[in-house]
C-alpha cells in the first residue's frame, strides 16, 4: 500500500458525559484523529449490539462505546448494561473471527475532554495496527426483506 | 392451470433436513383437501419428477412453491431461481429457507475445516485422503457434481421471496391454516396477506404465549438443563440460568418447548421488528446477570461456552454478519 490505511471507526457516545467530553476537546482545541464518526445517544445502555454488528458489517474497521464512569450513569445504572452487553458482544464476535479489540468500552466524564481525545487517538493507531476489516458487502438481491424501507419513528420537533 | 384445472403446486427442498416435508404430512386429513384443490408437479421427497420437467414449464406456471433448505451449493441456486422463474408464489417454508438455521452454523467455519472434519477425522476412513471434485473424469466421460459454496445463504438472499413461514420445522397447525387460506383465496373467499409477510407464526416472542412467572430475579452464572437436578416448573427459565432464546424468538409455536420444561432453542427466528437475532439475545442474557464487576460478569460469561452458536443457532445466514471471517475468507 502505498497510502497509509485509515480506518473508520463509528463512536456511539452518551449524551450526558462523553459526547461532551468530545465537545469539551473541541472546545479547548484538544487534537484527536478525524477518523472516528461520533453518534450520540441518551445513554450507553441504549447502545443495542445491532447498532455495533450493523457498524462493522456496513464498513466500519472498529467501533468505540463511551458512557460515564461506574456509579455515574445519568439513569442510575444502565452503564453497567451496557457494560455487560459489550462483555458478551466480544466473546461473540470473536468467535466470528473478528478481533475483539475492534469494539471498546471506555468511560469518560463530561469533564474529560483530553482523556477522550487520548483514547480516540489510541484506538486509532490499534485499529491502523489491526488492518482493515473490510467485512464482505454480500450480494443482497431484491428480496422483500432487504428492500423494505428502515422505519423511522417521527419525532416533533 | 394444468390438464385437470387445478392450479399446480411445488416443494422442494436444499440444503435441509426433510423435516419440513414431513411437518407437511402432519397435517392429517387436511392433505385431502390439499389434493383436491392442488395438483402436485414437482416434490422430489413425494413423488419422481426431474428438472428438465420444471424446465420446460411455461414461466409463472406453479401457483404455489414452498422452498425449504438453505443455499449451500451450485445445484440448491439453480433451483432456486428455477422455481423462482416459474412459480407465483414463492414462500421461503421453514428456518432454514428464512434464516439459514442449523445448515449454516457452518458459516462460523472455513470450508476447509468443514472437509477436515468431515473427510479426516477418526470416525472416517479414508486413506486415499479423497476429496469431493467438481469434476470426475471417468472412461465413459465427466461426471459433475454441483459445487458446494463456502457461505450458506438463506432463500431471499438469493431470490426475492413473497412469503416467510418460520419454524424448524414450522408447526403442522400453522401449515393447515396457511392451507387453508390460500385454498379460501383461490376461491375468492379471502385475500392474500401484503407480499413480504411472515405467515403462519405471531407477531410476537416465545415469551409472551410461555406460561411461565418472570420476575425480575438475577443470575450468578448460567447452567445447561441437562445439570440441574430439578428444574422449577413454574420460573422463567432464563431467571434459573438456563439459556432460553425465548426473549428473541418469534411466537407462533405455541412456547412448545419451555411448556415442557426445556429451553426455547429459537427455532422461529427472529421476533418482528429484530435486525439481528443474536444481538437481541445478547441484550436479553446481559439483562438477567447479576453483578457490576467487570471480572465477575466475565467469570459468569464463562458459564456461557458458546455465544455465537446460542445466539445464531438458526439465524446466522440471515444475520447482519451473515458468517465468520474464516467462512468468507475461506481459511
Amino acid at each position: 500500500m502505498s497510502k497509509e490505511f485509515e480506518p473508520v471507526l463509528i463512536g456511539f457516545t452518551c449524551n450526558w458525559c462523553s459526547y461532551r467530553a468530545a465537545d469539551l476537546a473541541g472546545t479547548a482545541r484538544v487534537k484527536y484523529p478525524p477518523n472516528i464518526r461520533l453518534i450520540r445517544m441518551m445513554c450507553s445502555g441504549r447502545l443495542d449490539p445491532t447498532f455495533v454488528l450493523k457498524a462493522l458489517a456496513g464498513g466500519a474497521d472498529g467501533v468505540l462505546i463511551t458512557g460515564c464512569h461506574p456509579g455515574e450513569c445519568h439513569y442510575l445504572e444502565q452503564n453497567y448494561k451496557a457494560l455487560r452487553r459489550y462483555l458478551l458482544l466480544r466473546r461473540t464476535i470473536a468467535q466470528l473471527g473478528i478481533e475483539p479489540e475492534r469494539v471498546k468500552l471506555v468511560w469518560a466524564s463530561a469533564a474529560e475532554g483530553v482523556h477522550l481525545a487520548a483514547e480516540i487517538t489510541k484506538m486509532v493507531e490499534e485499529i491502523r495496527e489491526l488492518g482493515p476489516l473490510n467485512w464482505p458487502k454480500w450480494n443482497e438481491n431484491n428480496g422483500y426483506k432487504s428492500s423494505l424501507p428502515v422505519q423511522v419513528e417521527e419525532v416533533s420537533s | 392451470m394444468s390438464s385437470n384445472g387445478k392450479p399446480k403446486f411445488a416443494m422442494y427442498w436444499a440444503d435441509s433436513c426433510g423435516g419440513c416435508e414431513i411437518a407437511v404430512l402432519n397435517i392429517h386429513e387436511k392433505i385431502l383437501d390439499f389434493d383436491a384443490n392442488f395438483e402436485v408437479v414437482f416434490w422430489p421427497v413425494a413423488m419422481d419428477a426431474k428438472y428438465k420437467d420444471v424446465e420446460a414449464m411455461e414461466d409463472k406456471s406453479i401457483l404455489l412453491t414452498l422452498f425449504n433448505g438453505a443455499i449451500h451449493s451450485e445445484e440448491h441456486e439453480h433451483i432456486a431461481k428455477l422455481l423462482r422463474q416459474k412459480s407465483q408464489i414463492m414462500v421461503a417454508f421453514g428456518s432454514c429457507a428464512c434464516e439459514g438455521c442449523i445448515p449454516a452454523l457452518i458459516n462460523l467455519s472455513s470450508k476447509e475445516d468443514f472437509y477436515n472434519t468431515v473427510f479426516e477425522t477418526i470416525t472416517t476412513v479414508n486413506p486415499d485422503h479423497i476429496r469431493p471434485e467438481t469434476v470426475v473424469s471417468m472412461e465413459e466421460g465427466d461426471i459433475y457434481i454441483p459445487e458446494m459454496y463456502r457461505v450458506v445463504r438463506s432463500l431471499e438472499q438469493v431470490v426475492p421471496v413473497d412469503y416467510y413461514m418460520p419454524g424448524c420445522p414450522p408447526e403442522s397447525p400453522q401449515i393447515a391454516a396457511v392451507i387453508d387460506l390460500v385454498i379460501q383465496v383461490l376461491k375468492g373467499e379471502a385475500e392474500l396477506p401484503p407480499a413480504g409477510s411472515v405467515i403462519g407464526a405471531g407477531n410476537s416472542t416465545v415469551c409472551d404465549d410461555c406460561p411461565r412467572e418472570r420476575n425480575v430475579k438475577k443470575i450468578k452464572k448460567f447452567v445447561r438443563i441437562q445439570d440441574i437436578e430439578e428444574v422449577d416448573p413454574n420460573l422463567c427459565l432464563l431467571e434459573q440460568g438456563i439459556p432460553c432464546n425465548g426473549p428473541a424468538t418469534r411466537n407462533g409455536c405455541g412456547a412448545l418447548c419451555p411448556s415442557a420444561g426445556a429451553q426455547c432453542i429459537g427455532c422461529y427466528g427472529p421476533a418482528e421488528g429484530a435486525i439481528d437475532y443474536g444481538a437481541r439475545l445478547m441484550t436479553a442474557f446481559a439483562s438477567v446477570i447479576d453483578s457490576n464487576d467487570p471480572d465477575e460478569i466475565e467469570r459468569i460469561l464463562d458459564t456461557l461456552p458458546d455465544p455465537a452458536g446460542q445466539f445464531y443457532r438458526f439465524s446466522m445466514a440471515g444475520s447482519l454478519l451473515r458468517a465468520s471471517k474464516y467462512a468468507w475468507e475461506g481459511k
